[in-house]
């Protein structure tokens, strides 16, 4: 593994240009100050309550993400191209989730396996024919992008059913204009704030088209939930109301919610719950979480839910290997973020060659999600790659593989001081009748020295992202 | 307004009112504890706070004798009490938690942290302070989160369903404060209008904190009937059955709704009663009676609010 890309410090060890008024301040400003100023986030942090749940070992614990205080810093240039990327990327997959459930073109043309689609758990063969407005089925997407050399992006994963994690950004941002608000005024940063009024009018964009003044909800599967604190947040935010299953009752295919007045009608629903749990008549039957005949009322056109049942299909690991072939079938045009290269283990010849040389790649589940269930082979013990040799062994075709990534790394406070850690990004990609985004998204840090896990499941941090505007 | 929401913003205040009530309740009940008394019955003063708050049963069902340490334990700390102080802050904490976009972060905070120190304390603290303070913090957190809801929260319907959760719960605790004085026995019948019935109706006074209102108003020595006067039908006193229920006929009306023209009645008839009342004929018809009368209405009224609010909202 090569030397990481840093992104505030070139292999030579001189600033690189976007952060050299960041350094300036860093150097200038007492140690003292920043550990008071952490001290003050960590506080302030508790008091709110920004927590989430953990599941495993720990379940029921609440534990607060950590938050790092040094900036990831992005220049205005690179920021659009992979603007650009995102937006031809996300354009692509909605157009695939359409085309699957409608006439299945790319199929047809042998561009991507039929099988590998319709054979796949993720397809939802309820959706077929269902039409949805705009044909954007993707309304939020969170695309995981890694850095591993100078502007060179790679998207590792499309997340297109609930991705979370958004909240953080807004407070990551709140935090640091309250701990630093001078380091905003040495330089133009681009604003994040205005997230949650794109979220609400990219909502209100893809009510059923009868509907002028639509009635938008977040629908969370209640207080127990890991993110629910980012549900309770958007809601608020947007001006909206936060509803679980029971505020909510279909009659005659149209949804309504309880309130004090009387049934109120619902237009778009903002869901947080995975498609099997969201309508016990159409899905899961043992669900609590859902509305009984919501699928119904969408399937009639009478709701719009964001993001559309059966994303699941177009982020399923499996198929993200044919992304870059969907681009170039419903764009025309050569992908602008590239994909990490990936053996499926479904292939005879590519399982042969991982299983060769697990100690040195990365290897996931199909469907798994949060950095459960995976194997990084660099930082793996003999004994943990044997067990997933087995596991592995026992159905490859629930596994992918990839290169472990340098993953660029950024200066970050842990125990020792300041240190270089390894950071991902996710931006927001709101799709509707236009497709929108705030410059940047949700860095995230891993913290434990050398490790690659950015998940805060996994002892994750987070950052706030700066886009530099102008040519700076 | 979502139903679910009204629900959890009336509980919440509720709960908090009712920790606090319960902390006033029990610091009367101690109070009058420490009267000198001859009475035969050992710890009928506690008893008699069992009996008021309707929770004897849970409470023989797992403590022996209605000791003052006993009922005190249960009363306060106690974890599976539902009327515990406890688990009224508990409530009400996780009932702002389902709701906290709704209400302001002040709120929240002073709510969540209200829970947090409830949490860190013991038994062996509240001894070692004194039950007062115990009972000072109780009224104090409660005093600032009504502050913070007065200070901070929009006047729309959000700030009416937690104004209708407090008053109603008042009504309901202050018409028991007041009857505790019926269940605490004199130690003889002679001693009516004597030096221990004086010090038990001002402990009643002191309780719901209107002594030295007492004093303003009346100008004169405490009697029974005035201290039932204030309590029940003043309507200048803060904590009085009418000020509660102007105040839940107002919000009501102001609620309005589809389905509420039968709760609006119902409010406006108890309301009326306690305008027009005289308080020589709840004397005459008994005041216990009176006052027990009130609280099966409060009852009823309480389950008219929800299902004209919180259940009956669909098909």
């Amino acid at each position: 593994m090569k030397t990481a890309y840093d992104e505030m410090y070139a292999a030579n060890g001189s600033v690189r240009e976007s952060y050299r008024s960041y350094a300036d301040w860093l150097k200038t400003t007492p140690a003292e100050v920043i550990k008071r100023k952490r001290e003050d986030a960590d506080i302030a942090f508790h008091r709110v309550g920004i927590t989430f749940a953990v599941y495993g070992e720990d379940a029921g614990q609440e534990r607060l993400i950590p938050f790092d205080v040094i900036p990831r810093i992005i220049a205005a240039k690179e920021w659009k191209r992979m603007a650009d990327g995102l937006r031809q990327r996300v354009k692509a997959l909605n157009a695939f989730l359409h085309d699957i459930y409608h006439g299945q073109e790319i199929l047809k043309a042998g561009r991507i396996p039929a099988d590998k689609v319709l054979g796949n758990s993720q397809f939802r063969r309820e959706m077929i024919g269902v039409d949805v407005p705009e044909q954007i089925y993707a309304h939020i997407a969170g695309v995981d992008l890694v850095r591993a050399g100078e502007g060179e992006y790679f998207v590792l994963e499309d997340n297109l059913r609930t991705p979370s994690g958004v909240s953080y950004m807004l407070e990551d941002r709140k935090m640091m204009m309250r701990l630093f608000p001078d380091l905003f005024t040495r330089q133009a940063i681009a604003p994040v704030e205005h997230y949650p009024d794109l979220l609400l009018n990219n909502l209100r964009s893809v009510a059923p088209a009868s509907v002028s003044n639509p009635n938008v909800v977040v629908l969370t599967p209640g207080q127990y939930n890991s993110a629910y604190f980012e549900h309770a947040f958007l809601a608020q935010q947007m001006g909206v109301e936060l509803v679980d299953g029971l505020d909510l009752f279909v009659r005659d295919e149209i949804v309504y919610m309880r309130t004090t007045q009387g049934p109120r009608r619902v237009d778009v629903i903002y869901r947080r719950i995975d498609d099997d749990y969201l309508d016990p008549k159409a899905f899961r039957s043992d669900s609590m979480l859902g509305v009984p005949g919501l699928f119904s009322a969408y399937r009639a056109g009478n709701v719009t839910l964001a993001n559309a049942v059966g994303t699941g299909i177009a982020d399923d690991k499996a198929i993200y290997v044919h992304v870059p072939e969907m681009i170039r079938f419903y764009c025309g045009e050569e992908p602008i973020l590239s994909n990490v290269p990936t053996w499926e283990l479904s292939k005879p010849e590519d399982l042969k060659y991982v299983l060769a040389h697990l100690p040195e790649l990365v290897v996931k589940e199909v469907h798994g999600s949060g950095g459960y269930g995976m194997l990084v082979g660099p930082t793996a013990s003999t004994a943990e790659i044997n067990s997933f040799r087995d596991k592995i062994l026992a159905g490859p075709a629930g596994y992918i593989a990839q290169p472990t990534l340098s993953l660029s790394t950024c200066p970050t406070y842990v125990e020792s001081g300041v240190a270089p850690r390894h950071i991902d990004l996710r931006p927001y990609v709101l799709s509707g009748r236009e497709i929108t985004m705030v410059p940047g998204g949700l860095t995230r840090v891993a913290l434990k020295e050398g490790s690659l896990v950015v998940n805060s499941s996994q002892g994750g941090g987070t950052k706030d992202t700066w886009v530099l505007e102008g040519d700076n | 307004m979502l139903s679910s929401t009204a629900d959890h913003l009336y509980w919440m205040a509720r709960s908090m009112e009712r920790a606090e009530n319960t902390a006033r309740m029990l610091d009367v009940t101690y109070r009058m504890s420490l009267l000198k008394q001859s009475v035969a019955e050992p710890h009928h003063e506690w008893r008699a706070m069992l009996s008021i708050s309707g929770l004897h049963e849970d409470f023989e069902a797992r403590y022996n004798e209605p000791s003052a340490a006993n009922v005190m334990r249960f009363m306060t700390l106690d974890e599976i009490n539902p009327g515990s102080i406890f688990n009224s802050i508990f409530t009400a904490r996780e009932n702002a938690r389902a709701v906290r976009g709704s209400i302001t972060s002040e709120m929240w905070e002073a709510l969540n942290f209200t829970w947090l120190e409830m949490r860190r304390i013991s038994a062996e603290g509240i001894a070692e302070d004194g039950v007062s303070r115990f009972f000072d913090w109780v009224k104090d957190r409660s005093h600032l989160s009504r502050g913070i809801t007065h200070g901070t929260l929009l006047r729309d319907d959000t700030f009416r369903f937690i104004r209708l959760g407090t008053f109603f719960e008042r009504a309901d605790n202050t018409a028991r404060i007041l009857d505790v004085k019926y269940h605490i026995l004199l130690p003889s019948p002679a001693d009516i209008g004597g030096a221990v019935d004086y010090y038990q109706w001002s402990a009643v006074l002191r309780s719901v904190s209107a002594f030295e209102s007492y004093r303003k108003v009346y100008r004169d020595q405490i009697t029974p009937q005035r201290v039932a006067e204030l309590l029940i039908l003043r309507p200048d006193m803060a904590r009085s059955l009418i000020t509660c229920m102007n105040e839940v006929y107002r919000l009501v009306q102001e609620l309005n709704g589809p389905q509420s023209e039968e709760l609006l009645r119902r409010c406006g008839q108890l309301q009326g009663n306690l305008r027009f009342g005289r308080i020589n004929d709840i004397f005459d018809y008994g005041l216990h009676e009176y006052l027990s009368g009130f609280l099966e209405q409060i009852y009823d009224l309480g389950d008219l609010i929800n299902k004209t609010y919180f259940w009956s909202t669909d098909q």
